[in-house]
């Protein structure tokens, strides 16, 4: 069943909505989208403001108290030197939330270029980069991460380098079939009458009419990127102690849930889950709009 | 299959009142809508598009989308009360009562199952299995004319052209032998040559079956050969109805006057007068209407009309909904008729082709898109392309622009000068000085931009305009094709079509060029919009001596704005010369076929020449004479094995055929001669 338009010409042959408000306004009826947004929006606060409304220093030792269980005075109980596990979660969403968005950045910005030029110039460009990129795809992540981090060091900027790149021919790929379809219209041709540049054509012509796939591609990816950073730095990569972050804290950890002391670990792993999830959601609810 | 006695009436809609929600808003759609259809009747509904026509044929069987409802009102189908159906029930009436069939089969059929599989299923349904449902299953496409049912069942539906996609569609929709069926635009996509099979199939069958048929259709022609009666929808509000011939030769609602008036008939040319337009727009879905809907639109009206609804009047078989129904015919033009002469000198050619070849590559094979065409333009004149799909008109179109390179060998000169085979190698005055103007809006407008900037691009790239120049030339431009300021903020979704291609318009004459190529730029627009558009390129013509190639399905089109017509088939020009003479005759016999395609409003059909069987591909054209496959003329071996020449007939009219000039006059005239 075909869709009814929503929004009909006034009696002077207009529309008064743009496009962008439509989306706007179907994401606030998504209730997908708005679960998604508030746990994304909750872990945002927690990563600007979360100092302030820690009950503890999360770097604060408390031997006397290490291993505590969960109380009512430590939420979360306590990790082996006696650290607020609750103030630590809060607080560990810092770096991964910048970490993870600034990848997921250089991912989109990479791809968007790879997949105009490649969709674009199609013929012999296409054929050339493309194969490239998917010999780039076929390697794992954590091996490019480990070769990039034994040349390079560890760093912030190296993580976010390496998950970036990584991440960037998968969006190569979805913008290169987006605008091969949209080639094939006629304002392209009409572009080419006007003898405009490649660049040009690219850039202004082609670039906004592909902004939703690569928003949603960009959305989904985040997902994924605040797994692998979480996953790098369980390795041991990344995010170095004492500074609070959650998969280093189940790295620590881990090997004390045989012991019984579950809580220095489930709500670290709760945290990304919920984190991953909320991003997948509000995901969901955006590539929704914009299929509407 | 119901066995009762059947119902004095086939459909009966009372008072209904369909609303979709939009924005947490009920719209209005359909307004207090009752008409009836009887037993074998065949009714059509006419209108333009976002008046409610479809959704009348949703609404019968209740098949509204989501947002949609009835808001009102009863539909009664043979008898029973479909508003009380429950889903059983209701499932029961769809499969067995009613079918429908849409504008596009190619969507309407599943892709990945065989045409034979998709037809039994519909027996079995029924509990009929096996040999038998694939028995009746041939019955059926026999019925529908289909020459070799057995190997069309093995086949997938893409690899069947439009016409036999069709076909099937209307056997399937058959199937259950029902007492309604619902044609929504069913000819709509396809070509003229294959529309007329496809109606003459139905015209047909209505003979063989009892089935009453709701048609519905934008074009008031089709409707006026296929229909017992008619009736005019507007704003979801029945305005007229009446016997089809009434109806269309005395009118009695201006909205139907002014409908039959924006057509292009009689031979009608851009030289002897404008045609006439509606002013306004059609009132959204869910406005809020007091008076007579058309009021807003309407010379005629007067307070009355603006504030109280008019009734239906019933004037004896026939309904009207409009105080001056006496009148209706007396409704001023909207658009003066008279235009300025323009003397034409005889000038050198503003462009001139000469053996011009496109050949592909397709699986190995090449595929001459077009063959050996050569032709030359004066200024201020128009070339119209006419030829079925596939034809090559479209190819020629991007020849000339160069967005496809040629085959070596071929000219294309400007004004005297070679042009470069790709558009890169050709210079900034080349090309601003043809443009083209293309089919679809929505593709060839970019969506992210606003008008100003789509308008203003044309201008600083084509004219070299920039600042105030071109802020000022923006508004002359906007002004000479009828937009206003209001229009240039807004992005391209948010005008109607008409406005869109006015932009696309204003575009292509953005560096004053010496030639615009239209590409169907009215097909998939509303009568009254094509002529607004028409009348305005016409205009456009006489005031900048530009030339047009002209390309339409449209013959009536072509015909109003041409000067001068090539009929193309598989990339071969098959005939050229003055409008006049190609339509006039004598003709190809390709173009005879294809102008007695054409549905007619006056009903003054006389010969009935249908071409049998689709275009032949291009990968293998037929030896000799490529149309002798198809042509109805064919007189005998030579045409098949010599390809005939394009030789002048006449001075400027060239034919390609092996019948002679005076036997094809002879032919021709003993056709019209004869009874129909």
């Amino acid at each position: 069943m075909s869709a009814v338009q929503t929004s009909s010409p006034t009696p002077d042959g207009m529309r008064r909505r743009g496009p962008l408000t439509e989306v706007f306004f179907s994401l606030l009826r998504s209730r997908t989208f708005l679960v998604g947004f508030a746990i994304v929006l909750f872990w945002v606060a927690c990563a600007l403001f979360g100092e302030h409304f820690a009950p503890y220093d999360p770097l604060a030792d408390d031997i006397i108290n290490a291993l505590a269980p969960p109380s009512s005075e430590h939420w979360f109980g306590t990790d082996q030197i006696g650290r607020d596990v609750f103030s630590r979660v809060i607080v560990g969403s810092r770096d991964i939330l910048t970490v993870a968005p600034l990848a997921t950045l250089l991912a989109t910005v990479a791809g968007t270029a790879l997949g105009l030029v490649t969709g674009y110039f199609r013929g012999l460009v296409d054929d050339v980069v493309s194969r490239i990129l998917e010999a780039f795809m076929a390697i794992p992540v954590v091996i490019v991460a480990l070769l990039a981090i034994v040349a390079l060091g560890t760093s912030k900027t190296t993580v976010i380098v390496v998950i970036g790149l990584s991440f960037a021919p998968i969006i190569a790929r979805t913008v290169r079939s987006a605008v091969l379809a949209e080639r094939e219209l006629d304002y392209v041709a009409a572009a080419q009458l006007r003898h405009e540049s490649a660049l040009h054509t690219m850039f202004v012509e082609i670039l906004p009419n592909v902004i939703p796939p690569i928003l949603v591609e960009t959305t989904v990816r985040l997902g994924y990127a605040i797994f692998a950073v979480a996953t790098l730095s369980f390795m041991g990569f990344g995010i170095q102690p004492p500074s609070p972050d959650w998969g280093l804290s189940i790295s620590n950890n881990y090997g004390m849930i045989g012991g019984g002391f579950w809580w220095t670990v489930l709500f670290d792993a709760l945290a990304i889950a919920s984190l991953v999830i909320g991003v997948n959601l509000a995901a969901d609810g955006v590539h929704g709009a914009l299929n509407d | 299959m119901t066995s009762s006695a059947k119902a004095e009436n086939a459909l009966e809609l009372t008072d209904l009142s369909v609303a979709y929600r939009v924005t947490g808003r009920n719209r209005a759609v359909l307004r207090n809508l009752s008409l009836t259809i009887g037993q074998g009747e065949a009714y059509g509904l006419v209108g333009e598009s976002g008046c409610g026509k479809s959704t009348v044929a949703l609404t019968v069987v209740r098949y509204l989308p989501r947002n949609g409802s009835i808001t009102g009102g009863a539909i009664s189908l043979d008898g029973q009360n479909v508003m009380k159906l429950d889903a059983e029930a209701l499932r029961r009436a769809r499969a067995e009562s009613v079918s429908m069939v849409y504008q596009d089969p190619g969507k309407a059929l599943n892709p990945s199952i065989r045409v034979g599989r998709q037809l039994t299923e519909i027996f079995e349904l029924g509990g009929v299995s096996g040999q038998a449902a694939t028995d009746r299953a041939i019955a059926m496409l026999n019925r529908v004319r289909i020459s070799d049912p057995v190997s069309v069942m093995q086949r997938y539906p893409h690899q069947l052209s439009g016409g036999m996609q069709q076909r099937v569609a209307i056997a399937m929709a058959l199937a259950n032998d029902p007492s309604m069926l619902i044609l929504d635009e069913p000819t709509t996509g396809l070509d003229a040559t294959v529309e007329a099979e496809v109606l003459d199939l139905i015209a047909q069958l209505r003979q063989e079956l009892s089935a009453s048929i709701l048609f519905i259709s934008h074009n008031l022609a089709v409707v006026s050969n296929m229909c017992d009666r008619v009736g005019v929808l507007y704003a979801g509000m029945l305005v007229e109805e009446g016997p089809t011939e009434v109806v269309f030769n005395d009118p009695r609602h201006p909205y139907t006057v002014a409908l039959l008036r924006c057509l292009p008939r009689g031979g009608q040319r851009k030289d002897q007068g404008r045609l006439d337009t509606i002013p306004g727009f059609l009132p959204g879905i869910g406005a809020d209407i007091k008076g007579c809907a058309f009021a807003d639109r309407c010379a005629l009206a007067d307070d009355r009309c603006r504030s109280e609804l008019p009734p239906l009047y019933d004037l004896g078989g026939r309904l009207s909904r409009c105080f001056h129904h006496d009148k209706a015919q007396a409704l001023p033009r909207a658009t003066p008729s008279d235009v300025a002469p323009v003397p034409k000198p005889a000038a050198a050619p503003v462009l001139r082709v000469a053996g011009l070849n496109k050949t592909y590559a397709s699986h190995g094979h090449a595929l001459r898109a077009v063959k050996d065409v050569s032709l030359d333009l004066r200024p201020g004149e128009t070339l119209g392309l006419v030829g079925e799909s596939g034809s090559g008109k479209t190819t020629f179109a991007r020849l000339l622009l160069g967005l496809v390179p040629p085959d070596e060998g071929g000219t294309i000169e400007l004004e005297g000068k070679a042009l470069a085979p790709r558009l890169e190698n050709r210079s900034d005055d080349q090309i601003k000085a043809m443009q083209i103007v293309f089919q679809n809006p929505d593709s060839a407008l970019n969506r992210s931009h606003s008008i100003r900037h789509l308008i203003g691009r044309a201008l600083k790239r084509l004219a070299g305009l920039s600042g105030k120049a071109l802020e000022a030339r923006l508004n002359d431009l906007v002004h000479s094709v009828r937009l206003t300021d209001r229009h240039l903020a807004v992005k391209p979704r948010q005008l109607s079509g008409g406005l869109k291609q006015r932009v696309a318009i204003a575009r292509a004459f953005a560096g004053d060029p010496r030639i615009v190529v239209c590409d169907e730029p009215t097909s998939a627009l509303d009568v009254s919009v094509q002529a607004a558009i028409l009348n305005l390129l016409a205009d456009l013509q006489s005031k900048e001596d530009v030339s047009y190639i002209f390309i339409s399905h449209d013959l009536a089109v072509v015909r109003y704005l041409s000067d001068k017509i090539a009929v193309l088939y598989l990339g071969r020009i098959m005939e050229l010369g003055p409008s006049e003479d190609v339509f006039s005759g004598p003709h190809h016999p390709y173009t005879e076929a294809l102008l007695s395609a054409v549905p007619k409003l006056d009903q003054t059909e006389t010969a009935r020449i249908r071409l049998d069987g689709e275009i032949p591909s291009a990968t293998n054209p037929p030896s000799g004479c490529v149309f002798h496959t198809r042509c109805p003329r064919k007189i005998g071996p030579i045409c098949e094995q010599q390809e005939p020449p394009l030789s002048e007939a006449q001075a400027g009219h060239s034919i390609r055929c092996h019948i002679p000039y005076a036997e094809l006059a002879r032919l021709q005239k003993a056709v019209v001669a004869e009874p129909a």
